[in-house]
């Protein structure tokens, strides 16, 4: 019940805790689970068994472009699956992972709710419609051309 | 301030802005991916430009998804009309046309927003009108959902000054006597639920709006946030006060960016105008509302997982009862409805019971929101009375299939519902109908099926993602639904027999049974109806190897057909990823069949007017077309 008590608006709970240190960092270091497990006066395995239970929570740093492959019911309808594995082979990593240098992340969500613009592919928050393997090389060059000029 | 001023205030508010030609631009999460955005720039900059001070207002979306982005113009004593696919190049044409000057701009108008004589919206030039009911998208992509004026102004928070009159009792009796039901899926009696609620001796106790919508295809609770979220807010305030609670939360999924922010902003508002707070628009009731991000969990829809979210526990359901209503979040007795559910309230207490109990049929009463994604004309949103057929709403609301295919079938309810075929079409919407038919109400999403679209490979799309959502807590949920999966992997690789078909039935059968929550209770809807429904294609799958509508990757090769290639061109080549395809310029193309990733591209680029890339299925029949010579 201790919990409960920590109901003012400018008390986080747990997990908005763990959401707002994601929003800053990215990815959920182990470090910081610690602190949050002192400030709750929690265990820390706790708090690692709720962390792992949920989707957004991501426990490697993403890279600088991460990129989000819609597998929702539409998208999956109108070939997502084709659009996952192209970019699986563009990038030469498996859905989940982090190029080796850091450049790209790749990452599959289940409906971002655009699902008229079937299939999506958000990347870096924007997102790219009506996608297909083609289309996603196209962008993934660009995005690697921009990569090189910086 | 009284909520007489806030009203006075709000009239002043809408009297001036329909006193000027404003222009309304949705961005909502589906507006802004369709490129709304860039739409609003290019207006502020071409108004600036013309020195034209006209109110440029940010709205919902009207579930006209397939009109995105979309644009009104409304103007004072003219017609207010609708723009459809606006984009950069037409907004200088729109402001000189309709804005300026008297040219109503036909031919990018979708048609006209009028109101009927309830109030409710409706465009004439549009069949699929005759068939909506908008009363829960009555104000969706019309009313600004960041001014709390503009609700206002257009009738909001009557319905809870008007409750607020009222003994809480009769709230309840009236929420009672409209026979509303839970939209969340179940179709549980709302009114029984508050009765609960009302009568459990629990001195504290908390609302809960349930806006985790995990279905992956379903977006009306979205759209409905993002577009109108004071009626949400309004409905929990009801709520709070017919049964007795003084604490409210919205749990809302954190992949829903833009509808946090909106309902954060509505809370805001709310809390300035005296509406949340410690006094309820100046009454002795007083109210709290919370917001809690979701952090992605399919599972944390299930209110007994949700409940668990807030605590800050892993959402695994647990065993009910004790219902949430006698033992809720933090043991207190709970009420949790979902997004349109509490939607609906403020409707009902101010037009009264009986006239939301006229619509619809007899045991499903008032009207349902469905997301119509997939293949058909015109996806979007809808809201139609319940008894609608699912004809109606697949020909006349969504327009059919495009490229004058055939709808196959209907799968409704997402991950938890079935699919239904072309030939129940004539079924009505319906709580008990929808369950006779071995699907459910569940979110209301539907997708719609054509030919080329492959029921098994659908039906293992869904097991696959409530595999993966399982929390794990019931073994049959946990483990049954991994080898339903490897069942299903099995068959679209063409590694099963008809046996196995058996095999998948009873293990499903048994998935039901063996588990707690929704979660795993219906987790096999999709591969039973399917089972049931489209045998043959089961059939096809296993004993011939074949996948009749060319979608599953093992049971198919691509071929290019040397007659029809135009051996001049190199589309293929240049763009296949994987170097597979062979044949010099001059010589007809050919697939490497090792090589080959099935990624459709060759396919996709190939002129249309050769259309040599062909599908084949089995892979057998390589092997034919090659010894015919075709």
């Amino acid at each position: 019940m201790k919990m409960e008590q920590k109901w003012d608006d400018d008390e986080p709970t747990l997990i908005q805790a763990l959401i707002d240190i994601q929003k800053g960092l990215g990815f959920l270091p182990p470090e910081k689970l610690r602190e949050v497990a002192t400030s709750f006066g929690i265990s820390e395995a706790y708090i690692w068994g709720v962390a792992t239970f949920y989707n957004i929570f991501r426990f490697k740093p993403r890279g600088k472009t991460h990129i989000k492959v819609c597998m929702g019911t539409a998208c999956h309808l109108s070939g997502g699956g084709l659009v996952a594995e192209a970019a699986e082979r563009e990038l030469n990593i498996k859905v989940g992972e982090t190029t080796d240098d850091q450049d790209f992340s790749l990452e599959r969500v289940a409906c971002v709710g655009c699902c008229m613009l079937a299939p999506v592919v958000v990347i870096n928050d924007r997102v790219y419609p009506r996608m297909s393997p083609l289309k996603l090389e196209e962008v993934l060059i660009e995005f690697k051309r921009d990569k090189k000029e910086d | 301030m009284i909520f007489e001023e806030i009203k006075k205030k709000a009239t002043a508010y809408l009297q001036d802005l329909e006193s000027t030609t404003n222009i309304r631009v949705g961005t909502p999460t589906c507006g802004k991916a369709a490129g709304a955005d860039d739409v609003i720039i290019e207006f502020r900059k071409e108004l600036e430009k013309k020195g034209l001070e006209i109110p440029l207002i940010e709205v919902g979306c009207m579930g006209l998804c397939f009109a995105e982005p979309l644009v009104a113009v409304f103007k004072p004593q003219m017609f207010t009309i609708l723009y459809q696919n606006v984009n950069t190049q037409k907004v200088k044409r729109l402001i000189e046309g309709y804005i300026e000057g008297d040219d109503p701009c036909f031919e990018m108008a979708l048609g006209t927003l009028e109101f009927d004589e309830n109030g409710l919206p409706f465009i004439p030039e549009l069949k699929r009108s005759e068939f909506e009911k908008r009363i829960l998208l009555r104000r969706c992509g019309i009313v600004d959902p960041k001014n709390i004026l503009h609700y206002i102004g257009l009738g909001g928070y009557k319905g809870l000054e008007q409750a607020l009159g009222m003994s809480p009792d009769r709230v309840v009796k009236e929420i009672n006597d409209s026979k509303l039901r839970g939209r969340g899926g179940a179709g549980f009696p709302t009114g029984i639920k508050w009765e609960k609620c009302a009568n459990n001796s629990s001195k504290k106790k908390y609302v809960i709006c349930n806006a985790d919508e995990g279905d992956p295809g379903a977006f009306m609770d979205r759209v409905i946030l993002e577009s109108d979220p004071h009626q949400v807010i309004e409905g929990m305030l009801i709520a709070g006060y017919a049964v007795g609670a003084n604490e409210g939360f919205i749990y809302i999924r954190a992949e829903y960016p833009m509808a946090l922010e909106i309902v954060r902003n509505a809370k805001r508002e709310a809390e300035e105008f005296g509406i949340l707070g410690d006094s309820v628009l100046g009454s002795s009731f007083s109210f709290h509302l919370r917001i809690i991000e979701g952090a992605g969990a399919f599972v944390s829809g299930e209110e007994t997982g949700l409940m668990a979210a807030i605590e800050g526990k892993r959402s695994e359901p647990r065993v009910r009862p004790p219902y949430p209503s006698e033992y809720g979040l933090f043991g207190r007795s709970t009420l949790i409805d979902n997004v349109k559910t509490f939607s609906y309230v403020p409707w009902i207490i101010e037009n009264g019971a009986e006239r939301f109990a006229k619509i619809g049929t007899e045991n499903s009463k008032g009207t349902a929101i469905f997301t119509l994604a997939g293949k058909v004309k015109n996806p979007g949103l809808t809201e139609v009375p319940m008894g609608t057929t699912l004809r109606t709403i697949a020909y006349e609301i969504a327009g059919g299939a495009p490229n004058e295919r055939e709808i196959k079938g209907i799968q409704i309810g997402g991950p938890s519902g079935g699919c239904i075929p072309n030939s129940l079409f004539d079924s009505p919407v319906d709580y008990e109908v929808l369950l006779s038919l071995g699907s459910m109400m569940g979110s209301g999403g539907m997708i719609f099926m054509d030919e080329n679209d492959c029921v098994v490979d659908t039906a293992k799309f869904f097991l696959d993602f409530v595999q993966k959502e399982s929390c794990g807590k019931c073994t049959m949920c946990r483990i049954g639904t991994l080898q339903l999966l490897h069942m299903m992997e099995k068959i679209t690789k063409g590694l099963a027999n008809l046996e196995d078909l058996d095999k998948l039935k009873n293990l499903a059968e048994d998935v039901k049974i063996g588990s707690l929550c929704g979660l795993g209770k219906s987790a096999p809807n999709p591969v039973l109806t399917t089972l049931h429904y489209f045998y043959d294609e089961y059939v096809a799958h296993v004993a011939e190897k074949r996948c009749p509508a060319l979608v599953c990757k093992d049971l198919l090769a691509y071929f290019i057909v040397p007659a029809k290639c135009d051996r001049a061109c190199e589309h293929c080549k240049l763009t296949c990823p994987t170097e597979a395809i062979g044949g010099v310029i001059g010589e007809p193309k050919y697939i490497i069949q090792d090589k080959c990733v099935k990624c459709g591209t060759c396919m996709n680029v190939c002129p249309p007017e050769y259309s040599a890339v062909i599908k084949v299925s089995p892979v057998d029949k390589l092997y034919e077309l090659k010894e015919k010579g075709v």
